[in-house]
């Protein structure tokens, strides 16, 4: 038996960094591998809760999570892509041409 | 300390480290490679909680799919090698005060709600993967119906992000059109 305390002190860590990740970090492919540090984050703190409350909806969410992780990777990636197409480069302070 | 809390206590310095290292290594690939083993940690812990059909999925989804996508597409675009540079000053003291800030926040509000003491053991109901598959189609039928909407519209909007222009705007250099040209004469 584990403290529920543990559980969402390792999530709120690893969502902390990953919140520092997508500000600190300029290659835009380190910072959507800090999106989904932040989407692991909030996964383990639903099963954590699912286990504690000893219900499957926890569960489901995280299912839903991953479906909507990876469609959002696959639109991010070819982003990516199309981006360094036309810029050729994947650094965000690249991606400043909206900025007025 | 029992043994599951040490167990515990040692996945979760494992995942923190490979989060730490993903952040400030140099080399893209190696962030990618860290995010993998933090993956695979987080599973672990999943099997501790006991549900083993979400630690797989962990497993194939995040570490496996995923994370080879994203591997794909640094070396697609050979985005390795990028400096660490600080653009502007002092960015990155404020992005760790401010990183620190939300920690201590999050810790403050667990600090001050009551029940966090409690333990959590494994799941005692039915995890199986048609107890899930059950729960799914019954209560979550909806949902379901609009997560594969959204995959088939990721689907759609990755290919047509990713596809070559076929009409291309009139003055601008054309050289993916000509390297295609060259390709089949």
């Amino acid at each position: 038996m584990i403290p529920l305390a543990y559980y969402i002190a390792l999530s709120a860590v690893m969502f902390t960094l990953g919140v520092v990740g997508v500000i600190l970090r300029r290659n835009a492919l380190v910072v959507f591998m800090s999106l989904e540090l932040m989407f692991n984050a909030a996964n383990l703190a639903f099963m954590a809760f699912a286990s504690y409350y000893q219900a499957l909806s926890g569960q489901m969410f995280v299912i839903f999570v991953m479906a909507v992780a990876a469609a959002e990777v696959a639109v991010g990636l070819a982003l990516m892509v199309a981006i360094f197409k036309a810029k050729k480069a994947v650094d965000v302070d690249e991606m400043s041409s909206l900025k007025g | 300390m029992s043994p599951a809390v040490i167990i515990f206590i040692v996945l979760a310095l494992v995942a923190v480290a490979c989060a730490v290292a993903m952040l400030v290594s140099k080399n893209a690939v190696y962030s990618a490679l860290f995010l993998v083993l933090n993956f695979a940690t987080i599973g672990v812990i999943y099997l501790m909680l006991g549900a083993p059909f979400i630690a797989v999925a962990q497993i194939t989804v995040y570490a496996g799919a995923i994370m080879v996508l994203f591997l794909f597409v640094i070396m697609l675009l050979g985005g390795e090698n990028l400096r660490l540079g600080e653009p502007l000053r002092g960015q990155r003291l404020i992005g760790l005060i401010f990183g620190a800030v939300l920690l201590a926040e999050i810790v403050l509000l667990l600090i001050f709600r009551s029940g966090m003491d409690q333990m959590v053991g494994t799941l005692t109901i039915d995890t199986s993967p048609a107890a899930l598959g059950l729960e799914m189609f019954n209560k979550y039928s909806l949902p379901f119906e609009v997560t594969s909407l959204v995959l088939l519209v990721a689907v759609i909007g990755a290919v047509i992000l990713t596809r070559v222009d076929p009409i291309r705007r009139p003055g601008k250099p054309d050289q993916d059109r000509k390297d295609q040209s060259g390709r089949q004469a």
